[in-house]
């Protein structure tokens, strides 16, 4: 037996949704349709009160769960497409994230953010827009990359008294599968290692890890030990696994499918330059995708984003250095 | 507050009982504000002041029909008198006005922001019409739980935020979830300076109750009584079942947008105008007229309003100020979920 991404968050909403009467899930056709790409099929019929329709008005889908997540209920709120949810950004950033802090009152609602690319989609059903949100004060942002994590993390994500932000992303939809869901996990808030490794390091997110892994692939058959690692949770940082494992190699390269101005690739060497800049043996590198709206055709689309051979390119520039 | 039968309904008459006690708060109001205007001026103010003079009708008539602890009322920046109707003790708004730590929002957000949403006042953000949809998600978790009962909930906005997405969505949003919600829009005829011609160019605002599907009633704002009665009626159809209702109130803001602005752009044939009529005075003339009260319990009742304001502004006064060297610098309420930056 195996089991997807998808199914991996559709399992972890279909247990949150059994475990706690307090879950419901609210968003556009996830009703009986089960959602755009199928997240919440079948979810409907076991638990009509609680798997709803909503109009598509981002905005007020996003303000419904943050005054039922007031009332103590732990709202999801799927949208469609990440890049949707910027109709819904008022509400997110200035009502869910600064509710706490004003109000002494969690507010746990869980955005899902169906995100990054695939071929063909185009400007606004591909964006990474996982910066957008660490920025503000009072988010969670999580950016699982195996099926494992978005079950587990999304679980956590349900259950955590914070607005949770969880990019999950659509390429590894259906590309990505596993033996079975997980019974244990590291906690959300956890680096991962994903490959050890000696020569340099990459850090990196979602399904840029698939990537930066097809490169140390081809760059451990030229001789070199790369040590990837998957930050889970772009906010908070997990900085102590950062730096001990730019402290094994001396050299980094941060890797983000998002826009190159800023962003978690930006954040990562920001800290790791004032944290640790005595690991450096190299200065630290970073690779985004273009700074350009995300193309349509496939062949555009490609080059666009960081692949395989573009990471081994930087990496062997960082090895040179 | 609560808890009063604020119409007769066999005759349609308020009785006066209901109109009496909307009164008392409408008063305690326009005392704390024109103190607070005054302090204001005087420098002592912690950010702006923005008063809902002239509103003070359309705004308690509301607020006297519900109940703390049961419904949801999320008042906007005019709404003094709606708070002090739905209970909120007028400490709590001296202490946010002087920079109290004790204030609700503990030095974090300011004056008219304050809000408690355990008591169901949920706290307002600046952003026009960003509420409504907030007391849609209290509405529906209760009914998710069971817990929905005859409870109602309120949402007040001004002419301006009409013109905002986050009002269309969520009066649309909430007329399809069939929600006991009462939207109160106070017509008060200037967004700040911008009047109505250059905000909406529909004929009156009430008509967009048909394009939601849903009921919505005109009353005149500078009359404490059709005030009352509009909203009386408004809250008995949302709680049996008759969905979201709209209430436009039409009034002049008596005021500058806030105490920083003279509104010198209102033009003088509005302020002559029925509009520029002042609910407070006219109500005072009612209770009077009609015999449910005379000048000297008029006067008794301003006199008590003007002890509880100096005392709360007293108070508030004496307290000490947010410490930022002591004060608890997480956003998040989950421990482990706290990004510490390297410079804090």
């Amino acid at each position: 037996m195996s089991i997807t991404y998808l199914e991996a968050i559709r399992n972890a909403q279909d247990k949150a949704l059994a475990d706690s009467p307090d879950v419901f899930i609210y968003g556009q056709d996830i009703g009986a349709f089960g959602g755009a790409f199928k997240a919440t099929k079948g979810l409907h019929d076991k638990y009509p009160d609680r798997v709803i329709d909503s109009p598509i008005s981002e905005d007020a889908m996003a303000g419904l769960a943050i005054g039922a997540a007031i009332e103590g209920m732990r709202p999801i709120i799927e949208m469609q497409f990440a890049d949707f949810s910027t109709v819904a950004f008022n509400q997110i950033v200035n009502q869910a994230a600064t509710h706490y802090w004003r109000t002494n009152i969690p507010c746990p609602v869980t955005i899902r953010l169906p995100s990054g690319g695939t071929p063909g989609s185009g400007p606004f059903h591909s964006q990474c827009m996982e910066a957008i949100y660490a920025h503000y004060p009072g988010t969670i942002v999580m950016t699982p990359a195996t099926v494992e994590d978005a079950y587990s993390m999304l679980l956590e994500a349900i259950f955590t008294d914070d607005p949770v932000i969880f990019c999950e992303h659509k390429y590894l939809y259906y590309h990505l599968k596993a033996d079975k869901l997980p019974t244990q996990s590291l906690p959300a808030e956890s680096a991962r290692i994903t490959r050890s490794g000696r020569h340099a390091t990459i850090i990196t997110y979602s399904a840029m890890v698939h990537e930066a892994l097809l490169a140390a692939d081809s760059l451990h058959d030229d001789g070199y030990e790369i040590e990837i690692v998957d930050l889970r949770c772009v906010k908070p940082l997990d900085i102590e696994t950062i730096l001990g494992s730019v402290a094994r190699t001396g050299r980094m390269l941060v890797l983000g499918e998002a826009f190159p101005w800023g962003g978690v690739t930006s954040e990562v060497i920001s800290r790791v330059s004032s944290e640790g800049f005595h690991l450096l043996d190299a200065p630290p590198a970073k690779l985004n995708a273009h700074d350009t709206p995300i193309p349509y055709h496939p062949e555009l689309w490609r080059y666009h984003r960081p692949t395989a051979n573009t990471i081994k390119s930087a990496v062997q520039k960082l090895l040179k250095d | 507050m609560a808890d009063v039968s604020t119409q007769n309904t066999d005759t349609g008459m308020i009785t006066p009982e209901a109109f009496k006690d909307a009164f008392r708060w409408m008063v305690l109001a326009r005392t704390f504000e024109d103190k607070i205007s005054s302090v204001y001026r005087a420098g002592k103010i912690v950010g702006g002041v923005y008063v809902g003079r002239g509103q003070e009708a359309f705004s308690a008539a509301l607020a006297v029909q519900l109940n703390r602890g049961k419904d949801v009322y999320a008042p906007l920046i005019r709404d003094m008198a709606g708070r002090a109707a739905f209970g909120e003790p007028i400490i709590d708004a001296a202490r946010t006005y002087l920079g109290s730590a004790k204030g609700s929002m503990r030095g974090r957000d300011g004056n008219i922001h304050r809000g408690s949403p355990r008591d169901g006042v949920p706290a307002m953000i600046s952003h026009l019409g960003a509420m409504i949809s907030v007391v849609s998600g209290m509405l529906f978790a209760r009914r998710l739980r069971g817990q929905l009962d005859d409870c109602v909930g309120a949402a007040c906005i001004g002419d301006g935020a009409t013109s905002t997405g986050s009002v269309h969505e969520a009066l649309n949003m909430a007329s399809i979830e069939k929600l006991p919600l009462v939207v109160a829009i106070a017509n008060n005829q200037f967004a700040y300076s911008t009047p109505n011609s250059r905000q909406f160019a529909c004929k009156d605002l009430v008509d967009r109750a048909i394009g939601y599907g849903i009921e919505g009633t005109n009353v005149d704002g500078t009359d404490l009584a059709d005030c009352l009665q509009g909203f009386h009626k408004a809250l008995s159809r949302a709680k049996s079942g008759k969905g979201p209702q709209l209430v436009v109130g039409k009034m002049l803001r008596l005021s500058g947008h806030g105490e920083h602005d003279d509104s010198h752009y209102i033009p003088e044939e509005i302020r002559s105008s029925g509009l520029g009529k002042d609910c407070l005075a006219m109500a005072r003339e009612r209770i009077i007229a009609e015999g449910w009260g005379n000048e000297g319990s008029c006067q008794e009742l301003e006199e008590k309003a003007t002890k509880e304001v100096e005392d709360a502004i007293l108070q508030a006064d004496g307290e000490d100020p947010p410490d930022p060297y002591t004060h608890d610098w997480n956003a998040c309420f989950s421990e482990r979920f706290r990004d510490t930056q390297p410079d804090q």
